[in-house]
């Protein structure tokens, strides 16, 4: 008893240990640009991890220029958009590809792939002349469709991956109780695939979010900037001043709503929420 | 409630594999009708076509005389119960019932009064408000026995509905589903692989193997007067003895000696025109234990001697197992692998015996064994056909 209790500790004691190192090796940058941001300008580069003199201006900084609140506002309605429509897509492709049988479902499956492999970098060249001449150049559209278009190969195999798990019964239950398969989709197949579709959605909201490579070659002015674009254009009052104290408060501003998000959906993702469906 | 007609109806998948073949069953209004065979013999495909699930390739499913081979299965009004339950585990009890009386637009009060009547009959009313994901095996199969029943179906389809409950708690939904069946009147269709639910639940039995129907017939009838060797082995526990013998001179010559036939069993095999190599079927109760039996009982059937192999007490009964020798069994080998039934392979070399529980049979000891000759069975080995069959 006291070898397996002691042996139990043990195990218990290492996985704290590497619980602690990965918490540290994650948080330690976040907490350093929280830092930054609360550093006063004179103090940025006095070493010390904890801020010696606090101040609350870089935010005020930031949310006093248009440019900021501008750029926040296309993220979030860029990213929102983009997601409620890659994963309404990949909801009902995915289901496709995990349900049905049709032609072309193999080339499907295999294109989506090569797309989500595909070196983005090598788009923006051509993504930028054709939005040019489509006027979609620095448009929220064109940002969204680029958007949508890498997340749905992500979108549609995290949802049938989902979709799979679902038991196939369910369906022929709900159609033998009288549901056309309209009705069965909505009321029986896709309340149990919730968990993955907001699961989806996170990781979709992330990706719209955290992108920087088409929101800095496909926006030009504060009409379509997001904020990982509009950082980059921060500056001092004067061409000698430093801007890391305003980039680092924006940057902690951008990501509170990304832990909203997650916490938000995180609650809507219950595991087991098909236990009792069938035997097993 | 409605009679159900298959009318040569036929399944073949797109990669030409043929599931079911011309089957013809006219199911009478409020009849408890089991299909039973063993897996892969189309039993569950010809229930999935009644339900819709599955197309219908040839022929034509009448429900009470329309046709609705194109009908969706929700405009069948049938109600499935399936062998995994498929209850919705994001709705309670109550929700589950509920789910296709709302379907079809019932008024809330109707539903209530459904639902509520349905789980006083099915003995749920206070699980009502519980989600699936909280219930035992048994209490799930009832909650999915209840949603078939609140809407009043034309009829019930189930497909193994017991199959995934533990033995003891299996006996007693058997009942319980009787009594349901007979206190509702509704047609019901019921799938299963096992011969005793076969036996014990319906008013017909159809025997299914590799997409043909076998025989149709009531449990008694199939018991009695089994068309084939495929269904005379699958039908009874444990299963029919067979032995290859030979038919001269009004006697009958088994590895177990040389048998005169009963008239009963001449006359039948000579209107079959029973050829010289047959198939002798021979169910284990009608063996006995010589020593137990007068001397005219003795007289009027064979007796045999062999030493027990295996001898298993059920308290009731006893069964003494014993391995016929020199049974090279050619024809049965093959039909055996034909029909794909390794029991029926086993049944070749082994006998398989119920006697008496007074029987004072030891292991490894040699026993006089009595057969009833009146009550042996005669195939023909080339195609498995009954030669013994009343008309």
């Amino acid at each position: 008893m006291a070898v397996i209790s002691s042996t139990r500790g043990g195990k218990k004691a290492r996985w704290a240990v590497i619980d602690v190192i990965v918490l540290v090796y994650a948080l330690v940058p976040v907490l350093w640009i929280v830092s930054l941001s609360l550093k006063t300008k004179d103090t940025f580069t006095d070493k010390h991890f904890i801020p010696r003199s606090w101040t609350l201006q870089n935010y005020v900084d930031i949310f006093s220029t248009n440019q900021f609140l501008r750029a926040l506002l296309n993220s979030v309605g860029i990213a929102v958009i983009a997601t409620l429509i890659a994963v309404v897509l990949g909801t009902m492709a995915a289901y496709a590809i995990a349900r049905l049988d049709f032609p072309g479902k193999r080339a499907l499956v295999g294109v989506s792939l090569l797309i989500a492999m595909f070196p983005q970098v090598s788009l923006v060249t051509p993504l930028f002349q054709m939005e040019r001449s489509l006027s979609l150049f620095d448009t929220w559209p064109g940002l969204i469709l680029p958007y949508i278009t890498f997340a749905l190969p992500l979108a549609i195999y995290t949802l049938s991956a989902f979709f799979r798990e679902i038991p196939w019964e369910l369906e022929k239950a709900a159609k033998m109780d009288g549901a056309t398969p309209a009705q069965a989709f909505r009321r029986v197949i896709a309340p149990l695939a919730a968990p993955g579709v907001f699961t989806t959605a996170i990781l979709v909201f992330i990706f719209c979010w955290n992108d920087f490579l088409f929101a800095i070659s496909l926006t030009s002015t504060t009409a379509s900037r997001t904020v990982p674009a509009a950082l980059s254009f921060f500056q001092g009052s004067s061409q000698f001043e430093d801007p890391t104290g305003t980039i680092s408060a924006a940057a902690v501003v951008i990501t509170v709503p990304i832990i909203l998000f997650v916490l938000f959906f995180q609650r809507r993702i219950v595991a087991g929420l098909t236990s009792g469906a069938v035997k097993g | 409630m409605a009679e159900i007609v298959l009318d040569k109806v036929t399944k073949r998948y797109p990669d030409g594999a043929l599931a079911v073949s011309d089957m013809d069953i006219t199911i009478a209004d409020g009849e408890f009708i089991i299909l039973v065979g063993p897996s892969g013999c189309g039993k569950s495909t010809t229930l999935n076509m009644i339900a819709g699930l599955e197309d219908i390739t040839e022929g034509e499913l009448r429900i009470d005389g329309q046709r609705v081979n194109e009908r969706a299965p929700k405009d069948r009004d049938i109600a499935m119960v399936f062998q995994s339950y498929a209850l919705y585990p994001h709705m309670s009890v109550r929700e589950n019932m509920a789910f296709p009386l709302r379907l079809a637009h019932v008024d809330k009060a109707t539903v209530t009064r459904k639902v509520e009547e349905a789980a006083r009959v099915l003995d749920l009313t206070q699980h009502l408000d519980r989600k699936p994901g909280n219930l035992s095996g048994g209490q799930r199969q009832r909650v999915a026995m209840g949603r078939a029943i609140v809407r009043d179906p034309k009829a019930f389809l189930m497909d193994e509905p017991l199959s995934n409950l533990d033995a003891k708690l299996r006996v007693q939904m058997r009942t319980s589903v009787a009594k349901l069946q007979r206190r509702l009147g509704t047609t019901t269709v019921y799938v299963t692989h096992d011969q005793t639910e076969a036996m014990t639940l319906g008013d017909r039995v159809v025997v299914m193997r590799g997409g043909l129907v076998q025989q149709i017939g009531s449990p008694q009838s199939l018991y009695d007067q089994p068309a084939n060797l495929f269904v005379a082995g699958f039908i009874g526990s444990p299963s029919m003895n067979f032995l290859p013998a030979t038919l001269a001179d009004g006697s009958l010559r088994t590895s177990l000696g040389t048998f005169p036939l009963t008239d009963r069993v001449r006359t039948l095999a000579e209107a079959a025109s029973a050829p010289r190599d047959v198939i002798v079927g021979l169910r284990p109760e009608h063996f006995e234990d010589a020593a137990l039996l007068d001397q005219t009982e003795r007289a009027r059937g064979g007796v045999f001697t062999a030493p027990v192999e295996v001898l298993e007490s059920m308290g009731s009964d006893k069964y003494a197992y014993f391995t016929v020798e020199g049974a090279s069994a050619a024809e049965l080998d093959e039909l055996a692998a034909e029909t794909g039934a390794a029991d029926l392979a086993d049944a070749g070399s082994q006998l398989v015996t119920r006697l008496s529980a007074a029987s004072e049979a030891r292991l490894g000891q040699d026993l006089e064994i009595w057969f009833d000759p009146d009550k042996l069975h005669l195939f023909d080995p080339h195609n498995g056909r009954t030669l013994t069959y009343v008309k």
